[in-house]
This record gives C-alpha cells, structure tokens and sequence, in this order.
C-alpha cells in the first residue's frame, strides 16, 4: 500500500512566487501599495502541516532553501511556526534540503 | 497511569537493500515496539525516492512510516535498534498527539463559532481572518 505523495498535493498547489510579489512597492514612487495580509492557512483551515508532504512544503522554500519568510507569504504567526516546524523536520530526513547551491 | 502517546516514525533504509528485505526490516521493528508494550497503528511505505541532500554517499532511500502508540518506552528501544542497524541510514520521532489534540480543539472552536452565528454572512466575513492591514510605511512624500 503506497500513498504517492507526490501526486496529493497537485490540487491544493498554489504559484507562489508570482503572488508573494502582488502589491509591492512601485518603483521610485515612495509610496508603497497598501497589501492584503492574508494567511492561507487560516483560509482553508489547515490544522496540522505535514512534514512528510515534501512537494507541498516546497512551496515554502525558495531557490537557496531557506524558509520563507512571514512578512513575505504573509502567514499568521501559529501557521508560520508550525510550517517552520515541518519544514525543519523535512529537512532532517533528507525531503528538503538544508542548502542548495 | 501513564499516558498513551502517538508518535510518527520515519525511517529511511538503505536503497541497495531488497524490497522484501525492508518488509522485513519493517516487520522486525514493529515486533521490537510490540514487545515494548507498544501499538503499531499504521504501517505505510512511502517508497523509494530521492535525498535532498547525499546522506553516506546515497542519493535515494526507502522511507518507511510507522504509527506507534505506547508510553514511549518502545521509542526508545526502537531508536536505539534503528541507530545500530546499518541499512538504516535516517530516522525521525516526531511525537503526535498534543499537535492532533490541539487540532481538534481548534476545530471544535471553530465548530462553536459557527454555531453562534447562524446564517449571517456578513458576521461570518468578521471572523474572517483576511483583514486589511496596511503595510510598514505609510507615509507617503506627497
């Protein structure tokens, strides 16, 4: 019996870069566009992260492999720590990388 | 008493071994955590993928789920087996039941919200988490 984790999560999967990028400041203006801080945890309820859900946490590490941070995807705090929490765990058995270069 | 506690077991077993090698492997550790006074509650082949990173010059793994129930005593043994088995090449505990507890709870919160606040969508928009806030600095030189 083999759950194909990689196939789960393909529904829920969100672009992130692109959207994380919505509403920042434009050019020289100095004057920064108001952002929606929006915790898409929150939205779609989300109790528990799994940290064996490699393909959706992911989305959560740009290309250096750092966990991106809160004033960027624009999680709450409990969601953001708990994303953290998983993120580090994959890491520790090798779904995620510690670094990449 | 003491108090029953989940856990989730990863492994990750050596790519060169066989798969009925693993089964049995799987089977061997689950036996040690039943002898502990332990439940396995799931038992659940991941497969083999790829490592982000090399771990003893390998490059992919079996993973291996266990779902232990117990005191935490059969953790223990099985963690020192899983440490002095070579095939093994990883493993993670990650203990569950708090994190699940507090799942429900929040779900049960959320469930009371809802009830208090029959139809109205507008009051549900309230609770809603998605509130405006507005960004660092809003002076603006103008």
């Amino acid at each position: 019996m083999t759950t194909n984790y990689e196939d789960r999560d393909r529904g829920r999967r969100f672009n992130g870069e692109e959207d994380f990028d919505r509403g920042r400041s434009q050019g020289r203006g100095g004057r920064r566009m108001r952002r929606r801080r929006i915790c898409r945890f929150c939205i779609e309820k989300v109790d528990i992260i799994d940290f064996k859900d490699a393909r959706f946490l992911q989305n959560y590490i740009p290309e250096r492999g750092k966990i991106l941070p809160r004033r960027i995807s624009g999680n709450c705090a409990i969601h953001q720590r708990m994303l953290a929490e998983a993120i580090k765990r994959a890491r520790n058995i090798a779904l995620l990388p510690y670094t990449t270069d | 008493m003491e108090t029953q506690r989940q856990y989730e077991v990863v492994f990750i077993v050596d790519p060169a071994t066989e798969d009925d090698e693993v089964s049995r492997l799987t089977e061997n550790l689950k036996q040690i955590a039943t002898d502990q006074g332990g439940i396995v509650t799931k038992t659940e082949s991941m497969g083999r993928r790829p490592l982000a990173y090399e771990i003893l010059h390998k490059n992919e793994g079996n993973f291996v789920l266990l779902e232990i129930e117990g005191s935490g005593r059969e953790i223990a043994e099985l963690e020192r087996r899983m440490r002095v088995n070579d095939r093994i090449i990883r493993y993670i505990t990650v203990r569950v039941d708090e994190d699940r507890r507090r799942a429900e709870k929040f779900k049960a919160k959320r469930a009371r919200k809802a009830e208090k606040r029959p139809g109205g969508q507008q009051h549900a928009k309230a609770s809603n988490p998605t509130v405006e806030v507005a960004l660092d600095d809003e002076a603006d030189e103008a």
